[in-house]
C-alpha cells in the first residue's frame, strides 16, 4: 500500500498546507502592505502565503492525478506508526505533567512507559532505569550544572 | 604572513586549558554520537546548545564544532562494523568498509577511515583558513539587495538537493519562513501570528524547533521498529588497526581526492557531506585501475568518501562564518548559536572577533589530532556503545531535549511547543518532507525579510533594485536557474538518484 498511502499523505498534507497558506494570507490582510517608509509587516507574509497556497495546491493536484500504484509489499507499517504516535503521546502527557509532578517524576514515568510498555521489558528493569535516569539527571543537571528543572509540589 | 600570525594567535586561544578540555569533550561526544545510528550531530548540537550558554562563546563554539566534525569520524565505525551508517554521509563507506570487515580487515578499514578523516579534516581546516578571510573582505561590499539575493541563492540550493520532491522542499522552506515571522515585527512593532498568546510575542525560539524536528522527530521515527543488528568483531590492539603499507599506498590519491572534493562541495550551500562522499567515491572509482573491484572491499573505497565527509566540515564553515549563510541543518544550528550569544556571522566576523575565528580554526587542527589519537586505539571501546540498548537510550534523549528547551526560557509553554515540533518532525519524515529547508527558512527568515524590506526602502518600493545591481542580479538569476533545473529530465534523474542514494 506504499504508493496509495503516499498519495493520501500528499493530498492530506497538501490540503493542510493550503489551509495554512489561506490563514497566512488572511492574517496578512490585516497588516499594512506598504507604508511611507517602505514595505509593511504584511508584505512578506502575503508573498509567502500566496506561494504556499500555489505550491500546496500543485501538490494536491499532482497527487490526485497520479494513478495509484500497485500494492507494494511492506508498505506503511501502521503498527509501527501506532507505536511511534503512542510514544509521542506519552511524551506529550509527560510534558503536561511537569507542572503537577515536576521533571524528575514525570521523566521517571516516561522511562518506565518506554522500557516496559514499548519494549516489553520487566517492571524491575523499567523502574530501575527510571530511578537511575532521574537520579543521574538530578545530579548532573541540577547539582553539577545548576540547570533549573521544572519542579512539582514536592520541590523536585 | 598575516594568516600565520593570526593562526599563532588562534593556537594561543585553542591551547588555553579550558578550551582544550571542551574541545576534547566536543570531539569525544561527536564520536559517540557518530557511532550511534539514529542520532545525528544536528540533533546533538541542538540538544546541548542551551547548556553552553554559561560558557564564553569561543569555548562553546569550539565544543559544538568538535561535535560537528567528531561525528563525521564516528559515523564510519557503524558503517564498517554493522553495515549501518551512523549518519547519512557514511552510507558510501558501507560499500567497501563492510566488505573489508567481512574479509577480516575491519581493523584496517577503521584505521584507513581514521587516517583519511584526519588528512582531509586538516586540509578542510587549511582551506577554511585560507579562503575565509578574502571571501569576507569581498563580502564587505554587499548591501541589503545582495544579502537578500545571497540568502535566496543559499535556500534554493538547499531546496534543490534536500528532497526528492522540489515542491515539498519549497513548502518546508515556506513553513520555516512563516515560523520565523511569528512574534513582533522588527520594523513596525505589530504582532504577527501570535494567536493572541503573550508567550508567542517573542517568537518561537529556534532551539525548540531544532530539538523538536531533529532530535525528537528522529527518535519517535526510530521507535517504529525494534531492529537488531549483528556487530562484526572489532580487532583489539593498535597494530591490528593499522593498515598495511600497500593499503596506504593504494589510498594516496583517495586522500587527496576526498580532501579537495569534500572542501569544494562543503563551500556550496545545500550539497553537504553525503553528496561530497558520493562524488568523491565516484571519482575514485572512475580513475581507478580496477573499478570493478569497488564494492568488494577496496581501501580506496573507504578512504575517498571518509575524506570527503570530513573535509566538507571546513568548507561548510566558510559561508557560515564569512557570509552568515548556513548550508545545512547542522550549520543552521551553529548560526543560531552565534545569534544566541549576540554574535552575527558575516563579513565583519573575522575582523571584529579574531579571537573567536582563529581560536576555532586552531582548535579544529587540535581537534583533528585528538580524534586521530582517540579513534585509532579506542575504536573497540566506541564500538561497545553499539551495545547500548534503545530502551535505555531513548528516554535519556527525551529528557535532555526537555531540559534543553526548559533551560532556555524556563517556560512550560515552550516544552509544550517542543512536543508539537517533535510530532511535526516525525510527520515530515513519514511524508517525505525534508527538514533542512524548514530549519534554514526559520534561521534565515528574519534576516531575509529585513534585507528585502531594507532593499525596497532604498528603492522607494521598486523591486528593480534586486535586478539592477550586478551581484544581486547574478545571484537571483542563479537561484531561479537552480530551481528550474529539475525541469530538465536528465538533470532531475541525476538529482533524484543522488538524493535516493543519500538515503
Amino acid at each position: 500500500m506504499a504508493k496509495a498511502s503516499r498519495w493520501n499523505g500528499d493530498v492530506i498534507s497538501g490540503a493542510a498546507l493550503a489551509a495554512l497558506g489561506v490563514f497566512i494570507l488572511n492574517e496578512a490582510r490585516h497588516w499594512p502592505y506598504m507604508t511611507e517608509e517602505g514595505p509593511g509587516p504584511g508584505f512578506f507574509p502575503l508573498w509567502y502565503g500566496v506561494a504556499m497556497i500555489v505550491l500546496s495546491l500543485w501538490l494536491v493536484l499532482s497527487a490526485s492525478l497520479r494513478t495509484p500504484g500497485k500494492t507494494v509489499a511492506g508498505g506503511v507499517n501502521w503498527k509501527g506508526v501506532g507505536r511511534a504516535l503512542l510514544v509521542w503521546f506519552a511524551f506529550a502527557v509527560s510534558v503536561g505533567l511537569l507542572k503537577w509532578i515536576g521533571f524528575l517524576l514525570s521523566f521517571a514515568l516516561l522511562t518506565v512507559f518506554i522500557v516496559v510498555g514499548m519494549y516489553g521489558k520487566s517492571w524491575r528493569l523499567g523502574i530501575g532505569l527510571a530511578v537511575v535516569n532521574a537520579l543521574s539527571f538530578h545530579v548532573l543537571f541540577r547539582m553539577a550544572l545548576s540547570v533549573d528543572l521544572p519542579a512539582g509540589p514536592l520541590g523536585f | 604572513m598575516e594568516v600565520l600570525t593570526s593562526l599563532m594567535h588562534g593556537l594561543g586561544v585553542a591551547f588555553q586549558p579550558g578550551n582544550l578540555l571542551w574541545c576534547f569533550v566536543g570531539v569525544f561526544l561527536g564520536t559517540v554520537v557518530g557511532v550511534m545510528p539514529g542520532l545525528g550531530p544536528a540533533a546533538t548540537i541542538a540538544m546541548l546548545l542551551p547548556l553552553t550558554f554559561q560558557m564564553p562563546p569561543t569555548t562553546a563554539l569550539i565544543m559544538l564544532a568538535g561535535i560537528y566534525y567528531g561525528a563525521k569520524y564516528g559515523g564510519s565505525t557503524t558503517a564498517i562494523l554493522l553495515n549501518v551508517p551512523g549518519e547519512s554521509a557514511s552510507v558510501v563507506t558501507c560499500l567497501d568498509g563492510y566488505q573489508m570487515a567481512r574479509k577480516g580487515r575491519a581493523g584496517a578499514a577503521l584505521g584507513i577511515a581514521a587516517i583519511s578523516s584526519f588528512v582531509a579534516g586538516t586540509v578542510g581546516v587549511l582551506g577554511l583558513m585560507l579562503l575565509a578571510p578574502p571571501l569576507a573582505k569581498f563580502a564587505l561590499s554587499f548591501s541589503s539587495p545582495e544579502y537578500f539575493a545571497l540568502m535566496a541563492l543559499g535556500l534554493s540550493m538547499v531546496v534543490l538537493l534536500a528532497g526528492e520532491s522540489l515542491v515539498k522542499a519549497l513548502l518546508a522552506m515556506l513553513v520555516g519562513l512563516w515560523l520565523a515571522g511569528i512574534g513582533i515585527d522588527l520594523f513596525s512593532d505589530d504582532s504577527r501570528f501570535t494567536f493572541g498568546m503573550s508567550e508567542m510575542l517573542d517568537g518561537i525560539d529556534f532551539v525548540i524547533v531544532a530539538i523538536g524536528v531533529f532530535a525528537l522527530g528522529e527518535v519517535i521515527g526510530n521507535m517504529e521498529k525494534r531492529g537488531e543488528s549483528t556487530l562484526l568483531p572489532v580487532p583489539k590492539g593498535l597494530r591490528n588497526l593499522l593498515p598495511t603499507w600497500q593499503e596506504l599506498k593504494a589510498c594516496r590519491f583517495a586522500f587527496l581526492n576526498g580532501s579537495i572534493i569534500g572542501f569544494v562541495i562543503g563551500v556550496l550551500p545545500g550539497a553537504g557531506s553525503t553528496i561530497a562522499s558520493f562524488i568523491s567515491y565516484g571519482v575514485e572509482k572512475a580513475v581507478s585501475k580496477h573499478p570493478e573491484k569497488f564494492g568488494t572491499g577496496v581501501p580506496e573505497g573507504v578512504a575517498a568518501p571518509e575524506g570527503a565527509n570530513n573535509s566538507e566540515t571546513g568548507g561548510a564553515l566558510v559561508p557560515l562564518l564569512t557570509l552568515g549563510i548556513p548550508g545545512s541543518g547542522t550549520t543552521a544550528i551553529l548560526l543560531a548559536a552565534f545569534v544566541l550569544w549576540g554574535l552575527r556571522p558575516g563579513p565583519l566576523m573575522i575582523q571584529d572577533n579574531p579571537e573567536l575565528f582563529w581560536g576555532l580554526v586552531a582548535s579544529m587542527y587540535v581537534g583533528n589530532i585528538m580524534l586521530l589519537v582517540l579513534n585509532l586505539p579506542l575504536i573497540p571501546v566506541f564500538a561497545q556503545i553499539l551495545k547500548l540498548r534503545e530502551y535505555a537510550l531513548y528516554p535519556v534523549i527525551f529528557g535532555i531535549s526537555l531540559i534543553g528547551v526548559y533551560s532556555v526560557s524556563g517556560s512550560l509553554f515552550d516544552c509544550g511547543l517542543l512536543a508539537v515540533f517533535g510530532l511535526l518532525g516525525y510527520l515530515m519524515r513519514k511524508l517525505d518532507y525534508p527538514s533542512a529547508p524548514l530549519i534554514l527558512g526559520l534561521v534565515l527568515g528574519d534576516a531575509m525579510e529585513s534585507a528585502l524590506r531594507q532593499s525596497l526602502m532604498m528603492s522607494q518600493g521598486s523591486l528593480s533594485i534586486l535586478v539592477s545591481r550586478p551581484m544581486s542580479a547574478t545571484m537571483l538569476v542563479l537561484a531561479v536557474a537552480l530551481l528550474a533545473l529539475p525541469l530538465f529530465r536528465k538533470f532531475n534523474r541525476w538529482r533524484v538518484q543522488a538524493i535516493e542514494e543519500n538515503g
